[in-house]
């Protein structure tokens, strides 16, 4: 599959460990994007966890074990401010629907990833918001402004992981 | 572009069944979400002990960044500083020649003011700091709005005390680690603080909008004009925010209920005061007799 390794073939390949502990930890890398000093007023990033999430979960289905996704959420639930369980629960439903799309496609471009990326983070940042905030708060500008985002950067998101995956040479 | 590689067992039945419990396991883990999502919703410090545990790793590294970010931020400053040492040295020897005499009214006022107080045996709530500390991080992804704050249970900060910074109030403690704690800001769309206008005293309710304002809601006529400009101070009721701390002054002309910014940016480079509660907590209620 990767073309460094075909480039060096004396190399060693990454321990199995390393290369399944690698996506775990660059989501979690992603989710404690909120460790940054910065005070914000509202929310003015993207969910970057989510989105690695995802670019693994389209690149390599079997990036994660099926389950993961739920204590994953958890630890993003732990750093990000949301109330414990929502990303335990939408980023679960986010890559079961990934799965689902998965098996109705043959032939695959980047714009379908991308366009599943994208309905997942929508359901991810809108469930978010409809359990964390209550309905009349005036969320709704700075949300849709962190959506749109959050889906600009996923194939950014997609770019670093594939660059990662290449590395790990699995 | 070809598939990916499938997760398609083949025809292992082995491997065929570890899929299907995986989707069980996923799709029970979704329920189990939902069930904390319940529980938390509720009883939102349940988890409070969790949330501590990761802050506690991560307040530190927020910390390291924060020094290098005032690092960073300051060297400009500095050297803008440097160039008109001279000329602002003038000006403010001037300026204080100038205010010596309102200082000395000044003087004279707040020792009138403190015999008068005496006279009238007024009783005031002390406000005793707790911690001092920097805000160093907060919930950047998320529609609510908390910070961390550099100080927890080892430095005295308990939940329910009110944190303020040199402009005005910036929220109160929601939840305690060790080393860290949680603020709940004041933009906070949960977020409640009882305040009046500095003009005529007016009470009002400030509640965040979860934007970076405030609505300031009349709290005590119907239909209270609100003006640009106009500003508020918390007015200690509910005893958790000492009285006369600004808190946000009003951006739109409106009636009954406006938006307001508040004084305090809690993003600045600077430190937040933990204060104790104004009044101290009512003790339980006896219980009542069979």
């Amino acid at each position: 599959m990767s073309d460094i390794r075909a480039s060096r073939p004396f190399e060693q390949p990454t321990p199995a460990g390393i290369a399944r502990a690698v996506p775990l930890l660059t989501v979690m890398l992603g989710s404690a994007i909120t460790i940054i000093p910065v005070v914000a007023s509202f929310p003015i990033l993207p969910p970057f966890g989510l989105l690695v999430l995802l670019a693994w979960r389209l690149r390599r289905p079997d990036a994660f074990r099926t389950w993961e996704p739920v204590l994953l959420g958890l630890f993003d639930d732990l750093v990000s401010g949301q109330p414990l369980g929502s990303a335990m629960l939408f980023w679960t439903l986010a890559t079961l629907g990934v799965a689902l799309v998965e098996t109705r496609l043959v032939w695959r471009s980047f714009a379908q990833d991308w366009a599943a990326a994208a309905a997942a983070i929508a359901l991810c940042l809108l469930g978010g918001r409809l359990v964390a905030t209550p309905l009349d708060a005036h969320v709704d500008i700075a949300l849709l402004l962190q959506l749109g985002a959050g889906i600009a950067l996923f194939p950014l998101a997609a770019r670093l992981v594939a660059y990662t995956d290449r590395r790990i040479g699995r | 572009m070809a598939p990916p590689r499938k997760s398609s067992p083949g025809f292992s039945r082995r491997a065929q069944y570890s899929l299907f419990l995986g989707y069980v396991a996923a799709a029970g883990g979704a329920v189990i979400g939902a069930v904390l999502l319940v529980i938390s919703t509720l009883n939102p410090p349940l988890f409070a002990a969790l949330r501590a545990g990761v802050a506690e790793v991560t307040t530190p590294l927020s910390s390291g960044l924060h020094m290098i970010r005032r690092a960073i931020f300051d060297l400009p400053g500095g050297i803008d500083e440097y160039f008109d040492v001279v000329d602002q040295n003038r000006a403010m020897k001037r300026q204080l020649v100038g205010e010596r005499e309102v200082v000395l009214r000044a003087r004279t006022l707040n020792l009138e003011n403190r015999r008068l107080r005496r006279l009238l045996a007024l009783r005031e709530a002390e406000v005793t700091v707790v911690a001092t500390a920097r805000l160093v991080s907060s919930t950047a992804t998320s529609t609510r709005r908390f910070a961390t704050l550099n100080a927890g249970r080892f430095q005295g900060v308990l939940p329910g005390q009110p944190v303020r910074g040199p402009e005005g109030l910036i929220g109160r403690v929601l939840e305690t680690g060790p080393n860290s704690a949680r603020v709940l800001l004041l933009t906070d769309p949960e977020s409640l603080v009882p305040v009046r206008r500095t003009r005529d005293g007016q009470p009002a309710v400030a509640q965040g909008r979860g934007d970076g304002l405030i609505d300031v809601r009349s709290a005590g006529v119907a239909d209270l004009p609100f003006s640009v400009g106009d500003a508020f101070v918390t007015s200690g009721a509910g005893g958790i925010y000492p009285p006369g701390v600004p808190v946000a002054h009003i951006v739109e002309r409106a009636r009954d209920s406006a938006p307001a910014r508040v004084f305090a940016n809690p993003d600045a480079l600077d430190f937040a005061t933990v204060q104790q509660p104004f009044l101290p907590p009512l003790p339980p209620p006896p219980e009542a007799p069979r």
